[in-house]
């Protein structure tokens, strides 16, 4: 992360000086770290509100419940991680706000899962294979009903937008399942001692 | 239909969980207000990752980068057929949702609902998940700095996205056009 922080601002200065489009770049500062709070505030009274309806979740045992419905893939997919612990079932509700595309409820839930996981994790600074599991199924983005992209072919005047869906579908489901098998790979091959930064540079160009 | 589904699932959710969690006996307003604490906490706490992250992908875009970095590929992407206009949705994919949504928008207004390029970013679009966004807001909430292979697989996992887009949409839309 280092190397990509370092040479995305980097190749910005050099290219900005090439296209003599350096007063850009202060603009792009402002805007980008003015954004970075107006979305980080956007989400504080909508993270409250999940958060609470998680906790009441959890204390009525319906975390839980999910939890048990589920064990049989986690224990695949976080075999470090206790099948009885609160992330399991957070878990699969932030998976399941995640395929209706609500965003909204997803991210606070999945903050959630990363702090349990946290607790698990012995090197509070490195990620653990649970985590890595955990996002590659998060960034991989499955979802079942792409809404906004629906509702922007909708407002162009797409006669008939849900078609979409089923090949939507096929490819975030390759793409979900490419990414669960990637990360069972690669937690074999890089342990979390092992320099990790260059492949991550040549893999950013 | 789906609409009604889509509309329908947080309300629903709501009202179950609220449902069970009285009929078991639990304390749910103090239980929802102790919950909500912490979202200020989190909110605020990702803020560092937030800034670090869209300031240096703002800058690479204004900075005329990320089109050279286009023009860099588009002989690469008239080998593998795939229609020029798409390449800044690729390439913004992983980096910014709201960039992408933004390119998205931009070509199905620009080529209209019918083209077979539309289509296409349609289903790249709603396949994909701002994998560097995601990334430094779950890893900055908790303070971790060593991504190890997460980075890796997100960016493994969105080409391969891109790829089965392509072939999917060429299966469903391209005999349809003609």
């Amino acid at each position: 992360m280092n190397y990509i922080f370092y040479f995305l601002i980097a190749i910005s200065i050099i290219f900005a000086v090439i296209n003599g489009r350096l007063e850009n770049l202060g603009n792009a500062i402002l805007k980008g770290a003015d954004l970075s709070v107006k979305i980080a505030f956007s989400l504080i009274g909508i993270m409250a509100f999940w958060l609470g309806i998680v906790r009441i979740a959890e204390k009525c045992g319906i975390v839980k419940f999910i939890a048990k419905l589920i064990t049989p893939i986690t224990k695949w997919l976080f075999n470090e991680i206790p099948q009885d612990n609160e992330a399991i079932g957070n878990i699969a509700l932030s998976f399941s706000a995640n395929a209706l595309g609500l965003t909204n409820a997803a991210t606070p839930i999945g903050l959630k899962v990363m702090e349990e996981l946290q607790e698990e994790n012995k090197d509070k600074k490195t990620a653990s294979n649970a985590m890595c599991m955990f996002l590659a199924m998060n960034t991989a983005g499955f979802q079942i009903i792409p809404a906004t992209v629906i509702a922007v072919l909708a407002g162009i005047g797409y006669k008939n937008p849900t078609e979409i869906i089923v090949p939507t579908l096929i490819v975030t489901s390759i793409a979900f399942l490419s990414a669960i098998i990637i990360a069972k790979l690669l937690q074999k091959v890089w342990k979390p001692q092992t320099v990790e930064k260059e492949v991550k540079g040549v893999n950013y160009d | 239909m789906i609409n009604f589904i889509s509309t329908a699932a947080i309300p629903f959710i709501v009202l179950l969980i609220l449902t069970v969690a009285i009929i078991k006996k639990v304390p749910v307003y103090q239980e929802f207000t102790e919950g909500a604490k912490d979202g200020f906490k989190v909110a605020v706490n990702i803020i560092p990752y937030l800034v670090a992250i869209i300031v240096s992908v703002s800058m690479f875009r204004e900075s005329g980068a990320l089109e050279m970095l286009s023009n860099a590929c588009a002989g690469f992407f008239e080998m593998i057929k795939l229609p020029i206009d798409t390449l800044p949705l690729v390439i913004v994919r992983s980096l910014s949702g709201g960039a992408a949504l933004g390119v998205f928008s931009d070509i199905a207004s620009h080529f209209g609902p019918d083209a077979y390029v539309t289509k296409l970013a349609a289903v790249m679009v709603g396949s994909s998940e701002t994998t560097f966004y995601v990334l430094a807001v779950y890893f900055g909430s908790i303070g971790i700095t060593k991504y190890r292979y997460a980075l890796l697989t997100g960016i493994l996992a969105d080409i391969i996205g891109i790829v089965a887009a392509i072939l999917v949409c060429s299966m469903f839309f391209l005999p349809s056009i003609a």
